[in-house]
């Protein structure tokens, strides 16, 4: 199926979630702000948040540091 | 090939970081092919002097902005409000991007120190920086 993942369209799997998205991302979920179709989901709710085709997904590293 | 920012975008950048002093500022630059277009001043989160963290609110929607303009991030900035213009190790612990340059913006001493880096895989490199009218 096909989702828009970050503003491009994207091929996964019919039983992906975003778990295994962000596994194929090699994203750690507790360095990422994840937004499914414009809201932003909780760390608890990732783990288990299915995909459907047309979801709209945003996956962003943070953006930080400091001295 | 070299960052190039306008004298106005410059000074954006500078205002931003010396409106929040003495708490750390960051934000976002983004255009194409090196030429920046927009400065986006954000919200850091942390709300620190010795740290920041891009509010996720609003690195969504000037990431989003971004894609639907087909444009670049080129840059992440924020400021040292007392110590060097030189990555720290939190910097390069949380540098997430490798094809952006970070701009580091030291208020340590009356004139402000400006420089650019690319962050890959641990390495730190400096990056030119052109400042165009």
């Amino acid at each position: 199926m096909e989702i828009v993942l970050n503003g491009q369209r994207r091929q996964v799997s019919e039983d992906s979630n975003l778990s295994a998205l962000l596994t194929q991302l090699a994203a750690r979920p507790e360095m990422v702000t994840v937004e499914l179709n414009g809201r932003i989901l909780d760390r608890s709710e990732i783990a288990d948040a299915p995909l459907k085709p047309g979801d709209q997904v945003k996956i962003l590293h943070f953006m930080g540091g400091g001295r | 090939m070299p960052l190039e920012l306008t004298t106005a975008q410059l000074a954006a950048i500078l205002e931003h970081c010396r409106r929040e002093a003495p708490l750390e500022a960051c934000g976002i630059l983004a255009g194409r092919d090196a030429r920046v277009s927009r400065v986006h001043p954000l919200t850091n989160a942390d709300r620190s002097r010795t740290s920041y963290l891009i509010e996720p609110r609003e690195q969504l929607r000037v990431m989003g902005e971004i894609w639907d303009r087909q444009e670049e991030l080129l840059a992440i900035f924020h400021s040292h409000p007392a110590s060097p213009a030189y990555p720290s190790s939190r910097d390069v612990e949380l540098a997430f991007y490798p094809d952006s340059r970070y701009i580091i913006v030291s208020l340590r001493d009356p004139g402000p120190e400006i420089r650019c880096f690319l962050i890959r895989e641990g390495v730190i490199t400096e990056e030119p920086l052109e400042i165009i009218e």
